[in-house]
């Protein structure tokens, strides 16, 4: 496959590591915050090929493993109402709520149907005029576009019985709050790439600056995280204090103006808590009142039920980077993939899940023993 | 107004419908209609004394005092049919193949029905001729069956259970347990053919491809097979869950390691593509005419060759080995030169966008 | 948030007033809406993500970015694993 194959050459990863271990003098961490980077990372063994020196550590990238509890419990409240056709991302169904999941909703016969694009879900409502269809629109900046298109387009066609349930959350203010955690241990950063393709990178060298930590925007592929981490390392070592682009194909500085604009017709910031960490002022995107009537929120009235997360589980202090998964006593154990504790361990992307089902079980267990 | 006289003698009620054109209620009765069923859309394909005998049971001698391999199966896959197949050949080839497994001859399979009322009659015919032809591919006859008639909507069209018995070539133990040390682990073709073909049929994810399922009967590669080599300790056939599933199954019952070459597993491009669009891994894409054989490493090369020469087995190859290390999980090294463990598939396979 | 695939566009039309693309991902065709991206021409190709063109795939930045990669490997070759960093 084009602009993949090229990016997964096993001799030019090793190369470029190599690059990086003749380049590092001392230790340093550095952070990634995109689940997909994680997933990339684990799944290709690249942290087990860095040199020693280089600690990566997982940020709160994956917009499953952050959608707020009561978020969860308004979408399942939604749901399981009759007259709804409910339309999620894959990765949603999973999620545990105070005590339910999508998928207990779907087998006690509410209509939850996985859809690949939030235009499935707009035709979906085209063709079901008696039923109200709704989109659980969650991500970060790189899935706004196509959920806003979503409400545009429902817009456009005057579609009655179409909304969304939005949860946006946004990278920069998660930078923020993590780099100002007097916790904090990241001396680097990963950008994520297909944020920025959409949003660009301008918004980071004030962030760069004010914390001095060097950021690197990175892809995906083997290839583009190895680049990623070398660019970054570099800068590190060198001292500057800059935000580079190590994802140049897909990715310009100011990036994409349409989709932007798109967004800021549609969305403005809004205080949004994030899973396991709180709120955090301003991360967050809603619907402008313009689009009230797309608002699932406002549409139906569901009231929030706030529940406790399980006491083992440290998902918030994870998606910091403050701890590993296998820092967490129920990793493995009370806590896996078939049935997590913590939405970490529920999301294909969170570093838990990855953790597990690539295989980090044993380090725990051999320092346990 | 008529100036007949009204006749009311000899008035009877209206016979009934025969209904030839689609499955209703009555079908699934036990009476006259569902004995027309069998006689019109079961016997004729289904061909066997056993079968035309039409008791509650077949009688069949197979032939030997050996052992028996018996395995069962229930297909409810949607839709019907599908690039590659159908339903009724994925019936007869998947419990086929799991009788296979064991290094046995498939000789007889059962076939039971669950149809949905308004089901129309040509989809069922098609389906049975369907499923005689894989069985006369296979060498089996279907000697016994059955057939229920549910409610609209309680059945996709049609559910079929199968049930089949062979007989196991003696002297041979093979089973999941069976894996040793030093043993290099065969597979018999790409993996994740059936499982997008059929993703991509159900177009709920609005994707087309070109890919057909790789549903086929693989008793006569296995037969093939063991007559090269005494020393095949595993074959199984990687279904849900995927190949992935199935060496940790292997891994577990074993209780032995298995590392796999991930450069070495054979994927086509467009099972590869479909995984990157969707976020899937073909490790745990389901397969229906594949094997995974795990033999001694002194007999893989005749083993291979003899593959190679026989039908479902040409691009078999090599994928990983045995170790005695890391008991009870499966380990994949990466074409950059790391190592990851392989772990069953949890739960539902969900595409992510993350 | 970021299953990002490269896709190629085969074909461009209008549909329901949005600008839709066939696209092929290695053999895998769907369609994918280039609002964002509206200069993409046939043969070009994007960024998709869940159904959408996000980016234009620059060829120029891609081949630099791998002669660049190459040359960091080939340093590698040259010199061998033992030299050690200056």
């Amino acid at each position: 496959m084009k602009y993949v194959t090229e990016y997964r050459d096993a001799a030019l990863v090793k190369g470029v590591i190599e690059e990086i271990r003749r380049t590092v003098t001392r230790t340093w961490t550095i952070m990634e915050i995109c689940g997909g980077q994680t997933h990339a990372i684990v799944r290709h063994g690249i942290d087990q090929l860095l040199p020693k020196e280089i600690e990566l550590v997982h940020g709160p990238g994956c917009p499953v493993c952050v959608t707020p509890l009561e978020l969860i419990d308004k979408a399942l409240a939604i749901a399981a109402r009759p007259e709804v056709i409910f339309c999620s991302y894959g990765d949603m169904l999973r999620v545990p709520g105070s005590a339910r999941d999508l998928f207990s909703i779907k087998a006690q016969g509410g209509d939850v149907r996985v859809v690949y694009s939030p235009l499935d879900a707009v035709n979906l409502a085209q063709a079901n005029p008696d039923k109200q269809v709704v989109f659980f629109a969650i991500g970060f900046e790189t899935t706004a576009p196509p959920n806003v298109m979503s409400v545009l387009q429902a817009q456009r066609l005057g579609l009655k019985n179409y909304s969304i349930l939005v949860s946006h959350v946004c990278v920069p203010p998660a930078i923020q709050a993590i780099l100002s955690s007097p916790a904090n241990r990241v001396q680097g950063f990963l950008l994520a790439g297909h944020v920025c393709a959409v949003m660009g990178y301008w918004e980071y060298p004030s962030l760069s600056e004010k914390f001095r930590v060097p950021m690197a925007v990175t892809g995906f592929e083997p290839l583009d995280i190895v680049q990623g981490i070398l660019t970054t390392v570099r800068l590190l070592e060198d001292g500057r204090v800059e935000v580079a682009n190590a994802y140049p194909r897909a990715v310009t500085l100011e990036g994409n103006r349409p989709a932007q604009a798109a967004i800021s017709k549609v969305f403005m910031a809004c205080d949004r808590k994030w899973r396991g960490i709180g709120t955090i002022p301003m991360s967050g995107w809603c619907l402008r009142p313009a689009f009230d009537e797309f608002n699932a929120e406002k549409r139906f009235e569901v009231e929030s039920i706030t529940a406790d997360e399980s006491p083992l589980c440290i998902a918030g202090q994870i998606l910091q980077g403050l701890k590993k998964p296998h820092d967490c006593t129920a990793f493995g154990k009370e806590c896996t993939t078939e049935h997590p504790l913590g939405a970490t361990m529920v999301s294909s992307e969170g570093a838990c899940a990855a953790y597990y089902r690539y295989g980090r079980v044993e380090m725990n267990q051999s320092m346990q023993s | 107004m008529s100036e007949e006289t009204v006749n009311m003698e000899g008035a009877v009620c209206a016979p009934p419908l025969s209904h030839t054109d689609q499955i209703v209620m009555g079908h699934g009765a036990g009476g006259r209609m569902g004995h027309q069923l069998i006689q019109k859309a079961f016997l004729p394909a289904f061909q066997n004394p056993a079968l035309s005998a039409g008791d509650d049971a077949a009688r069949v001698n197979p032939g030997s005092n050996g052992q028996l391999s018996i395995s069962t199966d229930a297909h409810v896959v949607w839709p019907l049919f599908f690039p590659g197949g159908d339903i009724g050949r994925l019936a007869v080839c998947g419990t086929v193949n799991d009788v296979a497994m064991l290094g046995a001859r498939p000789l007889y399979l059962t076939a039971g029905f669950i149809l949905e009322e308004g089901l129309p009659m040509e989809t069922l015919q098609r389906v049975v001729v369907s499923m005689q032809s894989a069985a006369m591919e296979a060498g089996v006859q279907i000697v016994a069956g059955d057939t229920k008639v549910v409610q609209k909507g309680k059945a996709d069209g049609l559910y079929i259970t199968t049930a089949g018995v062979g007989l196991v070539r003696s002297g041979l133990t093979i089973g999941g347990a069976q894996a040793r040390e030093g043993d290099v682990i065969i597979l018999s073709g790409s993996i994740g053919d059936h499982g997008i073909a059929v993703l991509a049929a159900r177009g709920e994810l609005g994707f087309q491809s070109s890919l057909k399922s790789d549903v086929a009967p693989l008793n006569h590669l296995v037969a093939r097979m063991l007559d090269t080599s005494r020393n095949i300790h595993v074959l199984r056939d990687p279904t849900r869950g995927g190949l992935a599933t199935t060496l940790n199954e292997i891994a577990v019952q074993s209780n032995l390691g298995i590392v796999l070459n991930e450069e070495a597993i054979p994927v086509h491009p467009e099972v590869n593509a479909a995984c990157e669009m969707l976020g899937f891994d073909p490790l745990y894409i389901a397969n229906e005419g594949k094997l995974v054989a795990v033999v001694a490493r002194e007999d893989a090369g005749r083993i291979l060759e003899a593959m190679h020469g026989t039908r479902y087995g040409e691009e078999a190859v090599i994928v990983g080995e045995v170790t005695s290390e890391t008991r009870g999980r499966v380990l994949l090294k990466t074409a950059i030169g790391s190592t990851r463990v392989v772990d069953m598939l949890a739960g539902e396979m969900l595409p992510r966008i993350c | 948030m970021c299953l990002g695939v490269p896709g190629k566009i085969v074909e461009i039309n209008d549909v329901n007033g949005l600008k839709m693309a066939k696209v092929d991902f290695g053999g895998i065709f769907r369609e994918a809406c280039l609002d964002y991206v509206p200069e993409a021409k046939v043969g070009e190709y994007c960024v998709i993500h869940v159904g959408f063109a996000i980016s234009l795939l620059s060829e120029k930045e891609a081949l630099e970015t791998l002669d660049l990669l190459k040359q960091i490997s080939n340093i590698e070759e040259e010199l061998g694993p033992d030299r050690t960093a200056a």
